[in-house]
């Protein structure tokens, strides 16, 4: 099996990620996305840390999986925040400072 | 076999990432973020990494995701929104998603990155690199003991937040409740 692979998988997460992110407008599936594009980045470090058979990437791994359970929790404690002031998720509801 | 495997577990990990961005219910795109998720975690095994796809599976698709579908459950009164996408931003997205996915290839097809996984010799260097929670106790504690910290103090200012955000502190604030709670107004 060739390394190639796994990193080709890991950039396409991290492309269909974005293209969620760009496309909706649901805050939710935004949310989502943006943990598709981490898990992309995650695939890539632990491919690259069995290449070179050094514990770094996959240790490096742990911590991002730490931080993004962090940032989800407060995502969506803001995504709930702001369902409360709208009725909405929606972020096209959301341009009070566009003017 | 191998190859087989790893071509199963990518394309389901890819067919239910385009299926999360593309699902008209949110419900069933947090399902399909399950799926990849654990798609994400057989393709960990694969590279030997067992900790970590135990790991994947316990904290994100276990505790995030059900977090997720918690507040999908609690926020979308309307299960099948009508789903506007504007066409410049679906011909935006889509010119950006094609050349990021070309540029991915053309990265990863030159012969620099052609190569084969490197040869375990034996199956105790297999358990050295990814397999045992041993040996990512014996790193973490020793060498990453700063980022350990850094880590759990970050977990709590998190669950601070999140307390704080929720409890209506900043959101609903309307004039009078300010005026009532004895900051200074304008008058």
């Amino acid at each position: 099996m060739l390394i190639s692979h796994f990193l080709i998988v890991a950039g396409l997460l991290f492309a269909i990620g974005f293209f969620g992110v760009m496309l909706r407008t649901n805050a939710l599936v935004m949310l989502m996305s943006l943990e598709l594009m981490l898990n992309g980045v995650n695939l890539m470090l632990v491919a690259f840390s069995r290449q070179h058979l050094n514990m770094d990437g996959a240790l490096f791994v742990f911590f991002s999986i730490t931080v993004a359970a962090a940032e989800v929790a407060v995502g969506l404690a803001i995504v709930v925040a702001l369902f409360r002031k709208k009725q909405t998720v929606d972020v096209n509801a959301f341009k009070t400072l566009n003017n | 076999m191998d190859i087989f495997l790893f071509y199963f577990l990518s394309a389901l990990t890819v067919f239910s990432a385009v299926m999360v961005t593309l699902s008209r219910n949110t419900v069933n795109g947090a399902m399909y973020m399950v799926l990849s998720l654990i798609g994400t975690a057989g393709l960990f095994a694969m590279l030997g990494a067992y900790f970590l796809a135990a790991l994947q599976v316990l904290v994100y698709a276990g505790a995030v995701m059900v977090l997720f579908i918690f507040i999908i459950m609690l926020v979308d009164v309307d299960a099948e929104e009508k789903v506007k996408i504007g066409t410049g931003s679906l011909i935006a997205a889509l010119i950006a998603t094609i050349t990021m996915s070309v540029g991915v290839f053309m990265l990863f097809y030159n012969p620099e990155w052609n190569q084969p996984l490197s040869v375990i010799v034996e199956s105790s260097s297999i358990e050295a690199f990814g397999g045992s929670a041993k040996k990512y106790g014996a790193l973490l504690y020793s060498k990453n003991i700063l980022p350990i910290q850094v880590v759990g103090m970050l977990l709590l200012i998190a669950m601070v937040g999140v307390i704080l955000i929720s409890k209506n502190l900043f959101t609903s604030s309307t004039p009078e409740e300010v005026s009532e709670q004895g900051e200074p107004t304008e008058s």
